[in-house]
């Protein structure tokens, strides 16, 4: 094993190592003796081959390719560091991955009921989307969330609202994961306090907050405070959530919204493991030892079309994930050197045009994420080119996971495409292009300074227009879109948010507003204000507002106050 | 005026920061030679029309993946004729079902795009349904 430097492991010998292929004489002859006269009579239907993500593809691998290969360094046995092969011994011989549904909208009360539903159908975890002018730090009754309320997800302005989401919910028995991000500490205190409220205990719960800013400003744009404030939300959540809630993720650092921006597979899995380095240095430098807090660290990738790259890319993950903690870090516990995931199907791979076909392509993604080894996930429904999904949508998308995990026989053995040729040679070549990434990154001075020059937004958009373009020169086939077109529409029925819900969270809020203790919420607040200007963790101020039933919208405009608000500056 | 070339504002309204779309569209039209003005995220009905006017813009290419079109596309044309623009051209793109497609019309959208529209239909609509005045001026 190489010594650990600043730049990432092993990267000094990984770059002495000539990834060229040295063909066999048996393979020189093959060429010339077999491949070229059949070339000659019926050619390649392309000069070249490519991925999803353009990277080359090769016609055929063999051992040449993997020259190199050792199984104890690149693959070990499952449960064995780097983890290439899973993070448990036995994987889903033991308990297949986690079906978790993404669900969100309209009322607390409409949420809530999808939530017992899909409880009923079978679903092992659950998952909550919340509106816009939550994410965005505003309450129902902001001027801005007119039109948005309940829309994309489902509106929590305060404790009340997610009192009335929770109800009747077995928390100490299901996991809870919570897609909120620039008001995640508000929206988590929430959870805690509604929790305790039922009994639950801190330290029995578990669950997810997905908290992870740093993708925001990379590609998802929905940050409210500048980047250095809101890392320290992020690690104030992290320190107390290792002390006080241990069995919580307290961030899912997420590739999702990265690859769904349009970046390559390359780029998700560098630019998200270069936000998980990010956040465990920022944390580190509080004071708190790398095993106190890294075992709780989890992570989000994306599920694209491109079966071989995904996996590559669940593979590749874990095993620099596993350096980077132990090298990078000094992490001793091996639970620190763990990259665990969830995993959602590729939302921007659905298409408006044929929507059943979205259905084969959700199938194919989920089939990556399995044999990539994931710890849960969320597999996308058939109508969500068009909005969120309906009841009958989203129990389609959970049978196909059901029927993955019980029919198909994939779950039987760990790792089933270990030692295949192309796979194996797939994931080095993903580690070593991700190393080359976080070298980049590095001399720009981290993550939060590469993303204030706009570095990774940069890369992404680029990433993106090639991938427009040829998708309109015909170099790449969307089926339905830009090939296999019909005419004959096949109407989809849709979920349509009424402004009723618009109405029915405001009338509430309006109530909340006049029956809370007002003076407490006003002292809460100020206190909240006056931390904030020092650096005290901030999570016990915040609780002690969402007891008193303090809006997100009131937390956050203190905290605007005080931080200051972010707009992306224009990057040439 | 000799030689203008096609000006475009690419705006994103709404609380959406879904910006793929707007940010390749806004490179597309750039690419295809028109002048093009984007507003970043977030922008209110009233910072638009604003920007058009100031811009002095041929046309407006809305981008809306959430939801709220029914709500800020009807205001952006109130304010659009309001402000004396109603020769301007409005184009909005997202996740609009087919249903909303009349009454955003109605409401004085030019043409709306739809998740498949590809950069190269969009550059058309723009080139052929520009203002005459300004189209023929060019000429």
């Amino acid at each position: 094993m190489s010594k650990g430097n600043r730049a990432g492991i092993d990267l000094e010998t990984r770059k002495l190592k000539s990834p060229e292929r040295r063909p066999s004489e048996a393979a020189i002859r093959w060429e010339r003796d077999t491949l070229t006269p059949s070339l000659e009579k019926s050619p390649e239907r392309r000069n070249s081959f490519t991925s999803l993500s353009g990277a080359p593809v090769e016609r055929l691998y063999t051992p040449a390719d993997l020259a190199e290969f050792d199984y104890a360094r690149d693959l070990a046995d499952p449960g064995e560091f780097p983890f290439t092969r899973g993070i448990h011994r036995t994987m889903y011989r033991g308990r297949t991955w986690t079906m978790r549904q993404f669900a969100g909208f309209g009322t607390p009360e409409d949420t809530n009921r999808r939530l017992h539903y899909l409880l009923k159908q079978g679903q092992t975890g659950l998952s909550i989307a919340f509106d816009l002018p939550t994410l965005m730090g505003y309450d129902s009754d902001h001027p801005l969330a007119e039109g948005e309320v309940g829309k994309c997800g489902v509106a929590v302005s305060s404790l009340a609202d997610m009192e009335t989401l929770l109800a009747g919910l077995p928390l100490e028995q299901v996991t809870t994961s919570m897609t909120i991000n620039s008001p995640a500490a508000m929206i988590w205190a929430m959870y805690l306090v509604a929790g305790q409220k039922n009994g639950a205990d801190w330290k029995k719960i578990s669950g997810t907050t997905q908290n992870d800013i740093l993708k925001e400003y990379i590609a998802q744009k929905e940050y409210i405070f500048p980047p250095r404030p809101s890392m320290r939300l992020v690690v104030d959540t992290i320190t107390f959530g290792a002390r006080e809630v241990p069995r919580w993720n307290p961030i899912s650092i997420s590739g999702y919204h990265i690859r769904e921006a349009g970046s390559t597979a390359v780029q998700e899995l560098a630019f998200t493991l270069r936000d998980g380095i990010e956040y465990v240095e920022w944390v580190v430098r509080t004071g708190m030892d790398v095993d106190e807090f890294a075992p709780r660290l989890s992570f989000f990738f994306n599920a694209h079309n491109d079966l071989f790259e995904e996996i590559a890319k669940y593979r590749a993950a874990r095993k620099i994930w596993a350096r980077v903690m132990r090298e990078r870090f000094g992490a001793e516990n091996p639970r620190s050197w763990l990259c665990r995931f969830h995993t959602q199907t590729a939302g921007c791979s659905l298409t408006a045009q044929q929507p059943y076909n979205n259905v084969i392509r959700t199938t194919i993604q989920a089939l990556a994420a399995v044999l990539g080894g994931t710890q849960s996930l969320h597999t996308n429904s058939l109508d969500e080119a068009w909005a969120l999904p309906t009841e009958q949508a989203v129990t389609l998308a959970l049978r196909t996971q059901q029927v993955l995990a019980h029919e198909t026989g994939l779950v039987n053995t760990v790792d089933p495409l270990a030692g295949s040729y192309f796979v194996e040679k797939l994931t080095l070549d993903t580690e070593r292009a991700c190393y080359e990434y976080f070298d980049k990154i590095d001399a720009l001075g981290g993550m939060v300074a590469a993303i204030e020059r706009g570095y990774p937004q940069k890369e992404i958009h680029d990433a993106a227009y090639a991938y427009q373009q040829a998708v309109e020169r015909g170099e790449r086939i969307i089926v339905g879109v830009n090939e296999f077109v019909s005419e004959e529409k096949h109407p989809i029925e849709i979920l349509v948010i009424d402004e009723n819900v618009a109405r029915r969270q405001l009338q509430k809020l309006a109530d909340l507003r006049e029956s809370r203790d007002n003076a407490r919420v006003q002292s809460a607040l100020a206190a909240l204000a006056s931390a904030a200007g020092t650096e005290q963790n901030l999570m016990p101020y915040i609780l002690e507002s969402v007891r008193a039933y303090a809006t997100v919208g009131e937390m956050c405009d203190v905290l605007r106050g005080v931080f200051g608000t972010y707009e992306e500056p224009a990057f040439r | 005026m000799a030689d203008r070339r096609i000006r475009v504002l690419v705006a994103k309204p709404g609380l959406d920061g879904h910006d793929r779309g707007a940010k390749i569209i806004a490179r597309a039209l750039r690419d295809a030679g028109m002048e093009v003005i984007y507003t970043g995220l977030r922008q209110t009905p009233e910072a638009i029309v604003t920007a058009a006017l100031q811009e002095d813009v041929d046309a407006i290419g809305i981008s809306i993946l959430s939801g709220a079109h029914n709500t800020i596309v009807p205001r952006i044309t109130e304010l659009m004729r309001a402000q004396g623009l109603a020769g301007v051209l409005l184009l909005v793109g997202g996740i609009i079902p087919d249903e909303d497609i009349a009454s955003l019309k109605k409401a004085g959208v030019n043409e709306v795009f739809q998740p498949g529209a590809s950069t190269q239909e969009i550059i058309d609509y723009i080139r052929s349904h520009v203002r005459r005045a300004t189209a023929t001026e060019t000429k």
